[in-house]
C-alpha cells in the first residue's frame, strides 16, 4: 500500500490502543513497536518498517511522543551506521537477527575501523582475518572505538587478502564483542576522560555467518557506513550552540570584557550566523531534491568555529581559565559540551577537526569532488598491500 | 522566504548573463577602462541603456504604479535586484546600476513612501523606464550607522551650493540627489545635470583617480545649482540617506558574491591547466586547501547575501533588517577581497599583469569592502541586536 500522513497516524493510534505504555513493560513496548513497523517506517515490512517514505517517520514519532523510547543517544552507532549497512548488505537472516535488538537498544553496536596505523588512510588497515574452515580468525588492533565496552556487536573491517592493492583486499564482518580474544581498554584523552576505547583482537574466531557482504568487497560496504556516519553527525540535534555558551559568559561577566575580545567575539558571532544560514540553505536544497555540495563543508566550518569559540572563552575567563573542572579518568556515556566547563570544551573541540574525517581530508574532498581539481599523485594505488612501504 | 533562487530569478540571471557575455567581456571592460580615463566617462552608456530599458533592470525596486516592476504580490523585489548585482559583479560591469537603480532609487523610494511626494514619484518613473539615470551625492564610503551630515546648503532662491567627495555614478547621472541642510532640519534635493535643466557651470563632476577602475569616484560641486526639494525632515538626520545606505549595503553583498564567484571559478580553471614540476599546480594540497577554504567562505556568502536580499524584499519589512544586512556585509565584504587576493596569488606572475582581468576584481572588491560601511562598522552594529555589549 501507499503510506501517507493519515494512514501512518492511524497505524500509530491502532498500535497505542493495543499497547498501553502505562501498563506494558518498556522493552516489550519497544519490541511491539518494532513489530508494528513503527520503528523506522522507511525500512521494509517485517524489519521494523512499513516501506513508507522516510519523512513519515516524523508522523510516527509525533504520534508516539511521550511513550518509552530506545534512548537514541546511547545507541547512535547502531542506529546511524550499523542499521543502514546491515539493511543494504546483510543477508535476510542477518537482518532478522540483528535489526530488532539493535533498534530496541537491547544490543549496543560499535565501529571497529580505525587503527593506530590507519587513520585518514583507512584502507591501509592491517587487522588480518584468515579463513579456517567455516570460520575467520581475526588478529589486530582497533582504536577510537566508542561504546566498545558496552557493545554486543562491532562493525569490523579487516584485511583478508594482503596480495592485492589496499582497497581490494578488505572484508566486512560483524564482530562478536563477547568472543574470546576480544579485549577492550579505555583510551584516555586530553580531556582526562575516556569516551573511546582501544580494542585488541587476538585469535578471535568469527563464524562465516557474521561476514557482511562478499569477501573482498569490504571497502564498498564500509563506504555505506561512512556515508551514513556523516549524515548521522550532520543530523545530530543541538541543544545549545557553542556561540550561545560563550555569549552567556560574556553577558554575565561584564568585568571580563575588553575591546579586543569584543571585536573577536563579534567576528565569531557573524561566522556563527553565516554557518546557521548556510545550513538552512542546505536543508532547503535537500528538501527540494537538490542535495548541494555545501554538506561536505559544514563539518569543516563547524570544527573551526567550535575551536575558535571555545578558545576565546578560556581566554575571556582569565584567572578562571587557569582552572579545570575535573581530570578524573571517567568513561562518560556521551560527549557533554554543556555540562562541563570552558577548559573541557576547549580541549574536546580539538577533536572536531580530527574525528569523522580530518579537516585536511575534507578540504581534499571539496577540492577534488566539488571544484574538480586533480588528485594528488598516488604511489599506493596499484601496489599490493603487502608490498607497500612502511 | 527561501534562500534558494526562484525560477523567475534564474531567468532574469540568464538574460543578464547572456547580454554581459556578449557585450561586457573582460577585454571589453579593460578597453573601457583605458578610454574612460581619457574621456572622463568610465561607464558603458550603451550597455546600461540596454540593461535598463530592454531587460528592465532599472525598475526592479520601483513599484508597478510608478512604472516599475516591483509589487508585493509576486512582482519584482530586492531578490531580483540582488541577482542582477551578482551578475554585474561577476563581470565587473561598468554600469551605474548600484548608484542609480539601487542607492538613488532607494533614497527616492523612502522619500516617496513617507510623503507620497510628487517629485519623487516623477523621478522614480523616469528611472524605472530607463529614461534617466540618477546618483546619490553622498560619499560611497559612508556608513549607514553614521551617515555624514549634509555638506550642501539650500538657498532661499531654491539653488544648492556645496561640495561632496567620493561619489559614484555622478559622471553618467542626469539627476543628482543631494542631501542638504536647512536652517532647521534637512532635505533631499534633486538637481538636473543636463544643459537644459541647469545653469552653465552650476554642477561640476570632477573625476578622482580611483582605486576601483570600473566604478571610480568623483567630487561633485554645486554652485547655486537650481534644485527641486524631494522631501524634508525636521531633525538633523537624513532618513532617505540612511535607508539607501543600509539597503544598498544589503544588496552590495550580492555584488560581492558575484565577484568572489568569478574569482574562484577563474582560479580553479587556471590551476587545473597551469603546470609546474610536471603536474597541474592545482594538484598540490597547498593550493587545493586554499581553494577549498575559499569555496566554503563563498557558500556562506551566498547564504548570507540571499538572506539579506530576502529580508529586504519583505513588504512590509517584519522587524529590523539591520542584522541581515550587517551579517551579509561583514562576511561578504571580506570574502570578495579574499577571493580576489587568492585569484591574484594563485595566478602567479600573470595575475600581477595589467593584461589579466584579475586586478579589476581586486580593485572592485577592495573598494566595495570600504563602501557603505566597512566590515568593522557592520560588526559593531551587531553588538546591540546580538546582545554582546562593548566593554564600558
Amino acid at each position: 500500500m501507499t503510506w501517507d500522513e493519515a494512514s501512518v497516524a492511524r497505524r500509530a493510534a491502532a498500535f497505542l490502543a493495543e499497547h498501553d505504555p502505562a501498563t506494558v513493560d518498556r522493552l516489550e513496548f519497544l519490541r511491539a513497536r518494532f513489530d508494528a513497523g513503527l520503528a523506522w517506517v522507511h525500512f521494509p515490512e517485517g524489519l521494523g518498517g512499513l516501506g513508507a517514505p522516510r519523512e513519515l517517520q516524523a508522523v510516527a514519532d509525533r504520534e508516539l511522543r511521550g511513550t518509552p523510547d530506545n534512548q537514541p543517544g546511547r545507541i547512535g552507532i547502531g542506529l546511524g551506521m550499523a542499521a543502514p549497512t546491515i539493511l543494504a548488505f546483510g543477508t535476510e537472516e542477518q537482518k532478522r537477527r540483528f535489526l530488532r535488538p539493535l533498534w530496541t537498544g537491547e544490543e549496543v553496536w560499535c565501529q571497529l575501523f580505525s587503527e593506530p596505523g590507519a587513520g585518514s588512510d583507512l584502507a591501509t588497515l592491517a587487522t588480518r582475518a584468515v579463513r579456517e574452515g567455516d570460520e575467520w580468525v581475526v588478529d589486530g588492533q582497533k582504536v577510537w572505538t566508542s561504546s566498545a565496552h558496552t557493545a554486543r556487536w562491532g562493525l569490523l573491517l579487516a584485511r583478508t587478502d594482503p596480495g592485492v592493492p589496499k582497497h581490494r583486499g578488505l572484508t566486512y564482518f560483524v564482530c562478536d564483542m563477547h568472543a574470546p580474544g576480544v579485549e577492550v581498554r579505555p583510551l584516555r584523552q586530553i580531556t582526562g576522560e575516556a569516551e573511546f576505547n582501544e580494542v585488541f583482537l587476538t585469535g578471535v574466531r568469527l563464524p562465516e555467518a557474521l561476514r557482511l557482504g562478499e569477501a573482498g568487497d569490504g571497502w564498498r560496504v564500509a563506504q555505506a557506513t561512512l556515508m551514513n556516519e556523516r549524515v548521522a553527525i550532520g543530523g545530530m540535534p543541538v541543544r545549545r550552540t557553542m556561540m550561545e555558551v560563550v555569549a552567556d559568559t560574556w553577558r554575565s561577566r561584564p568585568e571580563l570584557r575588553t575591546h579586543d575580545l569584543h571585536q573577536r567575539l563579534l567576528r565569531l558571532w557573524v561566522e556563527s550566523e553565516v554557518m546557521r544560514l548556510t545550513a538552512a540553505r542546505l536543508r532547503e536544497q535537500l528538501a527540494a531534491g537538490h542535495p548541494g555540495p555545501e554538506g561536505s563543508g559544514m563539518k569543516l566550518a563547524f570544527a573551526r568555529l567550535h575551536q575558535e569559540l571555545s578558545g576565546l572563552e578560556v581566554e575571556l575567563l582569565r584567572e578562571d581559565g587557569l582552572a579545570y573542572d575535573d581530570w578524573t579518568f571517567r568513561r562518560p556515556e556521551a560527549v557533554d559540551f554543556l555540562g562541563r566547563e570552558a577548559g573541557y570544551r576547549y580541549l574536546r573541540a580539538k577533536g572536531n577537526s580530527i574525528e569523522g574525517g580530518t579537516s585536511e581530508i575534507l578540504r581534499n574532498i571539496i577540492a577534488e569532488r566539488v571544484l574538480g581539481l586533480p588528485a594528488e599523485p598516488r604511489a599506493d594505488k596499484d601496489v599490493a598491500w603487502k608490498d607497500l612501504p612502511r | 522566504m527561501t534562500l534558494l533562487y526562484t525560477e523567475v530569478e534564474e531567468e532574469l540571471r540568464a538574460a543578464v548573463r547572456d547580454l554581459l557575455a556578449d557585450r561586457c567581456s573582460s577585454s571589453a571592460v579593460l578597453g573601457r577602462v583605458e578610454s574612460g580615463v581619457e574621456s572622463g566617462m568610465p561607464y558603458d552608456a550603451e550597455l546600461w541603456k540596454t540593461l535598463a530599458r530592454d531587460i528592465g533592470v532599472a525598475g526592479l525596486l520601483v513599484p508597478e504604479e510608478l512604472g516599475g516592476a516591483a509589487s508585493g504580490a509576486g512582482g519584482a523585489s530586492a531578490r531580483e535586484a540582488a541577482v542582477v548585482l551578482e551578475e554585474l559583479g561577476r563581470a565587473v560591469a561598468p554600469v551605474p546600476y548600484l548608484s542609480s537603480a539601487v542607492l538613488a532609487t532607494q533614497a527616492l523610494l523612502t522619500a516617496w513612501g513617507a510623503a507620497g511626494g510628487e517629485v519623487a514619484g516623477e523621478l522614480l518613473g523616469r528611472l524605472a523606464a530607463g529614461e534617466a539615470t540618477a546618483a546619490l551625492a553622498v560619499p560611497f564610503a559612508a556608513s549607514p550607522y553614521a551617515p555624514p551630515a549634509p555638506a550642501v546648503s539650500l538657498s532661499e532662491d531654491g539653488t544648492v551650493t556645496g561640495t561632496v567627495g567620493g561619489v559614484i555614478g555622478a559622471e553618467i547621472a542626469d539627476v543628482l540627489l543631494v542631501p542638504v541642510r536647512l536652517t532647521r532640519g534637512t532635505a533631499l534635493c534633486a538637481v538636473e545635470t543636463s544643459p537644459a535643466g541647469t545653469v552653465q557651470g552650476a554642477v561640476r563632476v570632477a573625476p578622482v583617480t580611483s582605486l576601483d577602475l570600473t566604478r571610480p569616484i568623483a567630487t561633485v560641486s554645486f554652485a547655486s545649482a537650481p534644485a527641486r526639494v524631494v522631501a524634508t525632515a525636521g531633525g538633523p538626520e537624513t532618513p532617505w540617506v540612511r535607508e539607501a545606505l543600509l539597503r544598498g549595503a544589503g544588496l552590495l553583498a550580492s555584488e560581492q558574491l558575484g565577484i568572489a564567484e568569478w574569482c574562484l571559478a577563474t582560479t580553479v580553471a587556471y590551476v587545473r591547466e597551469r603546470r609546474q614540476f610536471a603536474r597541474p599546480v592545482g594538484s598540490f594540497q597547498a593550493v587545493k586547501h586554499r581553494l577549498a577554504d575559499l569555496w566554503l567562505e563563498i557558500a556562506g556568502a551566498r547564504a548570507a547575501a540571499r538572506n539579506a536580499a530576502a529580508r529586504l524584499a519583505e513588504a512590509p519589512v517584519a522587524g529590523d533588517i539591520t542584522v541581515a544586512v550587517a551579517v551579509a556585509q561583514a562576511h561578504c565584504g571580506a570574502v570578495a577581497v579574499h577571493a580576489a587576493e587568492e585569484c591574484v596569488q594563485l595566478h602567479g606572475g600573470i595575475g600581477m599583469t595589467w593584461e589579466h582581468p584579475a586586478h579589476l576584481y581586486l580593485k572592485r572588491a577592495k573598494a566595495d569592502q570600504i563602501a557603505l560601511g566597512t566590515p568593522g562598522d557592520h560588526r559593531e552594529a551587531l553588538a546591540g541586536p546580538a546582545d554582546l555589549p562593548a566593554p564600558v
